[in-house]
């Protein structure tokens, strides 16, 4: 895991519903690359032709509300989103994202204080966070322990893989 | 404690919980939907071989039932031969329904249960004091792997519903006019609890209606106490032992409100959020072209049966359509056998196969560029039924049939009303 996140801010609205960033439409796919090409496509049809890897995607209160699909965090981690950064989350969309291992960042008043195309600078570990642009601090809250470890490992599913292995060891070793 | 710390607390093993803690949960019930061949992909990057409980997990082929598309037909394909390969026997064709409601019908739901879903609606479930929450399909595959899941400890809030009801008003009424109050993040991370006099009287398809749209306020799960007429819903249902948690009286809420529903006249969540919310009597004559019945939220026998009810022996507005989609097999043989299929039909409403169909834009029932329609469902985002430019407008069941009826958006407490007086 990157702990020290640069990048250009992409900015988005308040309530951006997975609907947005993921249109119903294309839920039956289910390869990554045919996912990421639909990515945001209902909240800006233009999003991927403007949408550099490694830009910071900003959003405003409950980024990514609505349907559990995880395509909606697929898409953005396979663009090549580096973090999320939004005022408050969706619940379903913060674990969804976190289990892939995209880094998502809660930052009370963030709508406010970054413009589009704006640097953005954020420690994950220190919790500093500012936007370069503006020279101003962001507030920003520090990840959980349980989240930071799931990310750390790379996403939920490498964690539970080792898991797993731990478990058939120790059967191995009773037998 | 509170009734779900309660539940929390059994789950995982332990005597008592802390809001806020981190909880790894013994999950009663997994059910995945058929947009989530992921599930299965997911399952297998983490070195998933065999299931952990497979009589614990449930598939239902709900999303795309039947395929329309060779993709869907694959995916759904998919998930019979692992369900086959996993011995997995809860296995819910294309013919079953909306996944809360299948789950319903078919005894599965209980009070006290730990139900994961990938599915957002799954907080329906606190309609019978089980703990119901939606996950993605990774989420998910961490169930099928090892039968828990990690769950933070929620704050929980009261809301409670007192007085009466008038005419034409449903708890989908209710619930629209509490989201509009208090917006679309009110709940994000806590549980939401509702008790009051009102839900006496309320049967428990207004109480799944009601636990349903907590989702469109964040909520990661709602809950009702289990009374005597869940219990009686539940008696020819449910063959499994259950016992049911009470919360202690000493309990602190994070937040208590009070509502008093009797003023509540019926409401519309506008365009584009749900959090968007007028009373009906303000977009008296919208025009509307497609009435939409069905989904989760409002495809029950008895929103069926309102609906039959505003348009026996009448014809739907010309130029209007009217799509109405049982939630369920039960649900449609209900209607059947109580003659409100036969009703509709005749007025010219157009059935569509039990599931989820066009309530988030993916078959049955699509809008086109500029098209309105007032649906029964739970959501109204942008190009959530169809066409980005499309608009969508949500209210209750008897909304919906009175807009089929008129073409545009008419207040059905009126149509009720004279009904009551005939």
């Amino acid at each position: 895991m990157k702990t020290t996140i640069e990048g250009k801010a992409f900015v988005f609205g308040n309530n951006l519903d997975t609907d947005q960033i993921y249109p119903g439409q294309y839920l039956e796919l289910a390869k990554e690359e045919d996912i990421k090409k639909h990515a945001m496509e209902g909240a800006n049809p233009h999003f991927i032709s403007l949408f550099q890897p490694g830009d910071i995607i900003v959003g405003g209160t409950n980024f990514g509300c609505g349907s559990s699909r995880e395509h909606a965090a697929i898409a953005l981690k396979a663009v090549g989103a580096q973090a999320i950064v939004a005022e408050s989350f969706a619940r379903i969309f913060y674990r969804n994202a976190i289990n892939l291992g995209l880094t998502l960042v809660v930052s009370p008043g963030i709508s406010k204080l970054v413009s589009q195309k704006d640097a953005l600078k954020i420690d994950i570990e220190t919790g500093r966070a500012q936007n370069i642009t503006t020279k101003e601090d962001l507030n920003i809250q520090p990840l959980s322990d349980y989240v930071l470890d799931i990310l750390r490992m790379g996403g939920i599913k490498p964690l539970v893989k080792h898991q797993l292995q731990k478990i058939e060891a120790s059967l191995d070793m009773q037998k | 404690m509170h009734a779900i710390e309660k539940i929390l607390a059994r789950a995982s093993g332990q005597d008592s919980v802390v809001t806020g803690q981190i909880v790894n949960c013994r999950v009663d019930l997994a059910e995945v939907n058929d947009l989530y061949p992921q599930t299965i992909f997911s399952f297998q990057e983490m070195g998933g071989t065999r299931v952990h409980s497979p009589e614990r997990i449930t598939f239902i082929l709900d999303h795309y039932a039947p395929a329309s598309s060779i993709q869907q037909a694959e995916n759904q394909k998919l998930m019979r031969e692992f369900c086959k390969d996993q011995g997995i026997d809860l296995l819910f064709d294309v013919d079953s329904g909306v996944c809360h409601q299948v789950m319903v019908d078919n005894g599965l739901v209980y009070p006290g249960m730990i139900l994961i879903a990938t599915d957002s609606h799954t907080t329906t479930h606190g309609a019978f004091g089980a703990f119901g929450t939606g996950v993605g399909a990774t989420d998910l595959a961490v169930i099928m792997a090892t039968g828990h899941l990690w769950l933070r400890v929620p704050e929980i809030i009261r809301i409670n519903l007192n007085g009466s009801l008038a005419t034409g008003v449903y708890s989908k009424d209710v619930i629209l006019h509490i989201i509009g109050k208090l917006g679309a993040d009110y709940a994000i991370y806590k549980a939401v609890e509702f008790s009051g006099t009102v839900l006496d009287n309320w049967s428990i398809s207004e109480r799944m209606a009601l636990c349903n749209m907590t989702t469109e306020m964040g909520a990661k799960s709602a809950y009702i106490q289990p009374d005597q007429a869940t219990l009686d819903f539940l008696a020819d249902k449910v063959t499994k032992n259950f016992d049911i948690v009470e919360t202690d009286v000493d309990f602190e809420y994070a937040e208590e409100l009070f509502f008093d529903v009797t003023p509540i006249t019926p409401q519309l969540a506008v365009p584009q959020s749900v959090d968007n919310v007028l009373p009906l009597t303000e977009l008296v004559g919208t025009p509307v072209h497609q009435a939409y019945l069905g989904s989760c939220t409002g495809g029950r026998a008895e929103d069926i049966a309102v609906a039959a009810r505003i348009l026996a022996g009448k014809k739907i507005n010309p130029g209007t359509r009217m799509i109405v989609v049982p939630a369920s097999k039960q649900v449609y043989l209900d209607a059947l056998r109580h003659g409100d299929v036969e009703k509709l039909v005749e007025a010219g409403a157009t059935f569509v196969t039990p599931g989820c169909a066009a309530c988030l834009g993916t078959h049955e029932g699509i809008l086109a560029a500029g098209e309105v329609c007032l649906a029964s469902t739970n959501r109204n985002f942008p190009g959530r039924m169809g066409h980005v430019k499309s608009s969508v407008y949500l209210g209750s069941p008897a909304a919906v049939a009175a807009a089929a009826l008129t073409g545009k958006i008419t207040d059905p407490s009126e149509i009720l009303q004279k009904l009551e007086q005939e």
